[in-house]
């Protein structure tokens, strides 16, 4: 486990430390105390059938037509999601937001580099903390299922990728994305010279209009080549 | 593209007449509005900018070069910037804010809804608007009409949409990148319009007695409803094992196991077929000899013994028609008994027709799927860009196997730059002769173990059957004699376990450029070696029925019988590659060693070995009607091994994975050799080879193929109301003109679809160049943007320029 504190910027550019990883990730650790077993002893308990109170049916309809998820999966995200929230606010699930810091608490997120950038670009919350309610909660599930088409799934993962928020990839986007592929800490990171070159391909290939940052199109362009890119780019719940 | 560009020019200082070839009656407005979104814009999205911006420069710094009209505007220090208009002026460029404006999101999707409405008679094509952009009619750069703008296009979505059916509607609204709550109020929006189709608000005032039983049970069932799918949804075949798997080793490794839950699939359909219209029936109407020889243990590995005279094998079946309405000639028949009559040989080989046809149907399907899936126009580039956005598994969930996975990601990249880098600088003669020496004596070497192993087994085969003859002519025990049979299937699985890790010695000493070659190149040692042998033993076991068989035995039941142990023997030996090869070999690494690495799991060793298995099977279904059976348990007890020992044993593998490029190998490796081999195998002892006289049900038969054609000639003398059944046969499989027909036609679609693909593959280049104009043309503008923006500030620009425009 690399150490977030250790990390230094290097060479002036804030190298991409993936935001807040670090202290967010430990702080889940803490909080899920009792060690790894839980986890999935947690989510077979959730499939049994839970206390948490039910979906209206026709609001279960609706979330159907406008997911890419089953029933069941809607019914399992939201006992998993009914967990998440304390017990007595499980009665009004539709209304709550779960902090981000809950929310990384989950298997499927905790160990991803990019679950907070993820909780961000599917967060409605206003002031952008991250926090998310039941349906962005869904939101994630459905773009990260079986079924969500491609096009959908690179457009997330475009938002994912994109750092600044700022609609282009730019080099600084790609020497972070490239930092969380690879990992964070000083050793395990590219050399620079190597990150150059790296970055240099990368936008010699997908750059098409060749202005120097990958906009929405181009990385679409990119994925569409890779039939990989819709099998790796899921999340089962 | 006028008109944006028209606007661009508007610049809120120009007002003092620098440039007199702008209008200026109509900027004030403008620019009082201009000024507003600069205050309001945070300087620190300014600075996100400014990497963009230096980029545009150095492009914009060529295209200076090559017309030489101005100059390059001063550096500022280390970073040359744009003046923040500009900046401002990119950011709002189209192609910037799709990605993340919500306003512009919902353009595309107007747009899109467009186009579809006005190819309604077609159905949806989405993948067709895969790269759609919002046109710049509905989304121009007015700067400061961005919120009235974005209520606008909503409303014009909302009216699109209400003109599609509902059904085309809710596609759409499900692959809208919007959140949930903005697909509802739009949903809501649409369903307000069409009040008619809504459901009745649920009303709040209290029910009568009975509603509020009826409510109650309607309550309580849906929460029964909703367990059970829960329950369904947990219980899917191995749902939970594979996102384990999934979860620590990624999809290279499970590709392996859906690759066997796939193969499972195949013979349980298999399976179903002969269990109800062969099996079954033998069953109910078992033949007068009993079964003389008692159970010993033994018949589990050798198939014999007990298991002779058992379903198991073709020799057991007869060859008995139920409900029988005709005597053999056909004067006597008694049509309009009520029951249909049921030919057991018939049931056979139509058995064996249908499911084989149906399972060629199957593969054909999902490979054609899997090849759409994997193989796209013009990706042949692009290493780099798919290598960073596409690596990420995010199925794994482990944390070490997620730092495991940032280790691959990272090595796999080192090696790629590497690769790179060694590309421009070509090998001299010298090495690359040795490297073909390398290469071409590798391949002499693989090629000649080949050959060696099958004379081996050729003439094992010929010695083993020699003896196994003297030996019952001697006398010996029957427990020995059955032994004695295990040594040929031990010797050929145990060269299937020797020689691929003779093959990776092999691969280590070459060393081949990259490691996607290098998979593909054991993968082709290791199939021609299984192949060739499985030839040789399908030649061995037709010949041997002509001179060393006496005529009153069952050569039918001893290939299935063959064919069992070699199933068994392959099961085995895969046990013991288990143990040996990853149990042993990680004790030896993590005790005697001390090192902490693990043996990486072998895909594509593993799944050949699945399709090996799979051969069998489908060569033995003819001779041993319940071999599926005996696969789908040795599959299942496979996946559990497998899995325990990947846990325990094994980390995921460090080179690079194509899963779904190598899922759709492998599928076509079962349909092509693997299933083609096995249906040409048993098309021959259908059509050619003579059964026995004393066994199975076609032992009054010349081929197995006569009982259909004589059942189709009885037909016609029976029943000349079907005579139309009796035409098809005699035209269309007796005459071999329609098979040249079907196939031509096939390969007429086949060059149509090249040629389909090679146009193209023209439009994309032409595109591509098109794009790369455009490019040109985007940094061309920026340029002089920035170079009228730039002017007050840094230094004006060179006059003269605008003979550009010309």
């Amino acid at each position: 486990m690399p150490r977030a504190g250790r990390r230094r910027p290097v060479g002036g550019v804030a190298v991409g430390r993936c935001p807040g990883d670090g202290d967010l990730r430990r702080g889940g650790r803490k909080r899920r105390g009792e060690g790894p077993g839980r986890s999935r002893g947690s989510w077979s308990g959730a499939a049994m059938g839970g206390s948490a109170s039910q979906l209206p049916r026709d609001l279960l309809d609706e979330y159907q037509e406008l997911t890419f998820l089953t029933k069941q999966e809607i019914l399992l995200a939201h006992k998993r999601f009914s967990e998440l929230l304390p017990k007595e606010e499980r009665e009004s699930i539709l209304l709550k937001r779960v902090p981000k810091s809950k929310i990384l608490t989950l298997p499927e997120l905790r160990a991803n580099p990019f679950q907070d950038r993820i909780c961000r670009v599917f967060s409605t919350a206003e002031d952008g903390d991250g926090s998310m309610s039941f349906e962005d909660f869904l939101d994630l599930l459905s773009v990260f299922s079986d079924s969500a088409t491609v096009e959908i799934k690179s457009h997330y993962a475009f938002r994912i990728f994109d750092f600044d928020d700022d609609g282009i990839l730019d080099r600084k986007d790609l020497e972070k994305l490239v930092n969380c592929l690879t990992g964070e800490g000083d050793e395990t990171r590219l050399s620079e010279s190597e990150m150059d070159q790296l970055i240099q391909n990368i936008l010699e290939e997908s750059d098409i209009d060749k202005d120097g940052t990958i906009n929405l199109s181009e990385f679409q362009h990119v994925i569409s080549r890779s039939p990989d890119f819709a099998s790796s780019f899921k999340i089962v719940l | 593209m006028t008109q944006p560009f028209s606007f661009t020019l508007c610049v809120p200082e120009s007002r003092d007449g620098a440039s007199p070839d702008l209008s200026l009656g109509d900027e004030g407005a403008m620019h009082s509005s201009f000024q507003e979104l600069l205050r309001e814009q945070e300087l620190q999205e300014l600075q996100e900018l400014t990497v963009g911006g230096r980029e545009n420069l150095a492009h914009g710094a060529a295209a200076a070069g090559r017309t030489e009209v101005w100059e390059e505007p001063e550096p500022r220090g280390e970073h040359p910037d744009f003046s923040s208009a500009t900046l401002q002026i990119l950011a709002r460029m189209p192609s910037r804010t799709i990605g993340h404006s919500r306003g512009a999101i919902i353009s595309q999707c107007y747009n899109r809804t467009t186009k579809l409405r006005r190819r309604n008679s077609q159905p949806p094509l989405h993948q067709a608007s895969r790269s759609a952009r919002p046109s710049l009619r509905q989304y121009d750069l007015e700067l400061d009409a961005g919120r009235s703008e974005q209520e606008d296009t909503h409303s014009l979505l909302v009216k699109e949409l209400q003109t599609l059916s509902s059904s085309q509607r809710n596609h759409i609204l499900q692959a809208m990148p919007v959140s949930l709550a903005e697909k509802r109020s739009l949903r809501q929006e649409l369903g307000g319009h069409r009040s008619t189709l809504r459901k009745p608000e649920r009303t709040r005032w209290p029910l009568s007695c009975c509603g509020q039983l009826k409510h109650d049970f309607i309550t309580g069932f849906r929460s029964l409803w909703d367990g059970f799918l829960s329950l369904l949804h947990s219980l899917q075949p191995w749902h939970q094992s594979l996102k384990q798997i999934g979860g620590r080793f990624g999809s290279s490794v499970l590709s392996y196991f859906l690759f066997l839950k796939t193969l499972l699939t195949f013979n349980a359909f298999l399976f179903l077929t002969f269990l109800i219209f062969v099996v079954a029936t033998q069953a109910r109407y078992p033949p007068a000899a009993g079964n003389s020889r008692l159970f010993t243990g033994l018949e589990l590995l050798t198939g014999a013994g007990y298991f002779t005279q058992t379903l198991m094998y073709y020799g057991y079946y007869s060859n008995f028609t139920l409900n029988d309405p005709c005597t053999p000639s056909c004067g006597r028949c008694q049509p309009g008994k009520g029951h249909l009559p049921y030919n057991m040989p018939l049931a056979y080989v139509f058995t064996i027709g249908v499911s084989f046809f149906s399972t060629c149907i199957l593969l054909v399907y999902s490979m054609s799927r899997s090849f759409g899936e994997s193989y796209r126009v013009g990706s042949t580039s692009g290493h780099f860009a798919m290598k960073v956005f596409c690596a990420w598994d995010y199925k794994v969930i482990q944390r070490r196997s997620v730092r495991l996975q940032n280790e691959n990601i990272r090595t796999q990249l080192k090696e790629l730059l590497g690769e790179w880098q060694s590309k421009s600088r070509p090998l001299s003669l010298c090495r690359r002769l040795g490297r073909m020496v390398v290469l071409s004596l590798a391949w002499a070497l693989s090629l000649g173990t080949v050959l060696g192993c099958v004379i081996a087994v050729y003439y094992l085969s010929e010695h083993l059957l020699k003896v196994h003859r003297d030996s019952r002519d001697g006398g010996s025990s029957e427990a020995r004699q059955e032994a004695f049979l295990l040594v040929l299937p031990m010797v050929v699985s145990l060269m299937n376990l020797v020689m691929p890790y003779l093959y990776n010695l092999l691969a280590a000493w070459e060393k081949q450029e990259s490691p996607a070659l290098e998979v593909y190149v054991a993968i082709c040692r290791n199939l021609i070696l299984k192949m060739v042998v499985l030839g040789l033993l399908c030649y061995h076991w037709l010949s041997r029925k002509r001179g060393y068989y006496l005529e009153d035995e069952c050569w039918e039941t001893s290939v299935g019988q063959e064919l069992y142990r070699f199933v068994v023997m392959d099961f085995v030996f895969t046990l013991l590659d288990t143990f040996l090869g990853e149990l042993l070999w990680r004790l030896i690494l993590e005790k005697k060693l001390m090192r902490k690495q693990r043996p990486e799991f072998d895909i594509a060793r593993n799944v050949l070995e699945l399709i090996y298995g799979q051969t069998l099977t489908w060569l033995g279904v003819l001779f041993c009607p319940l071999l599926p059976a005996v696969q789908i348990l040795k599959l299942v007890l496979l996946f559990y091994i497998k899995k325990t020992s990947l846990m325990k044993n094994c980390q995921s593998p460090s080179k690079p994975w194509r899963a779904s490029h190598m899922s759709t190998v492998f599928i076509t490796l079962l349909c092509f050799p693997s299933f083609l081999g096995a249906a040409i195998f048993l098309s021959y002892t259908i059509w050619a080879v003579r059964p026995s006289k004393t066994c199975g049900p076609f032992r009054m038969q010349e081929t197995i193929y006569e009982s259909g054609k004589t059942w189709v000639q009885e037909l016609e003398k029976c029943s000349p109301n079907i005579a139309w059944f009796t035409w098809i046969h005699k035209h269309l499989v007796g005459n071999t003109f329609f098979l040249f027909f079907v196939s031509g036609v096939l390969l007429a679609v086949i060059y149509l679809h090249i040629q389909v693909v090679k146009g193209q593959r023209r439009i994309i280049r032409l595109l591509k160049e098109q794009i790369a104009n455009e490019g040109e043309d985007k940094v061309f503008l920026i340029q002089r943007l920035q170079c009228i923006y730039g002017k007050q500030e840094t230094h004006p620009c060179v006059p003269g320029r605008k003979e550009l425009n010309a």
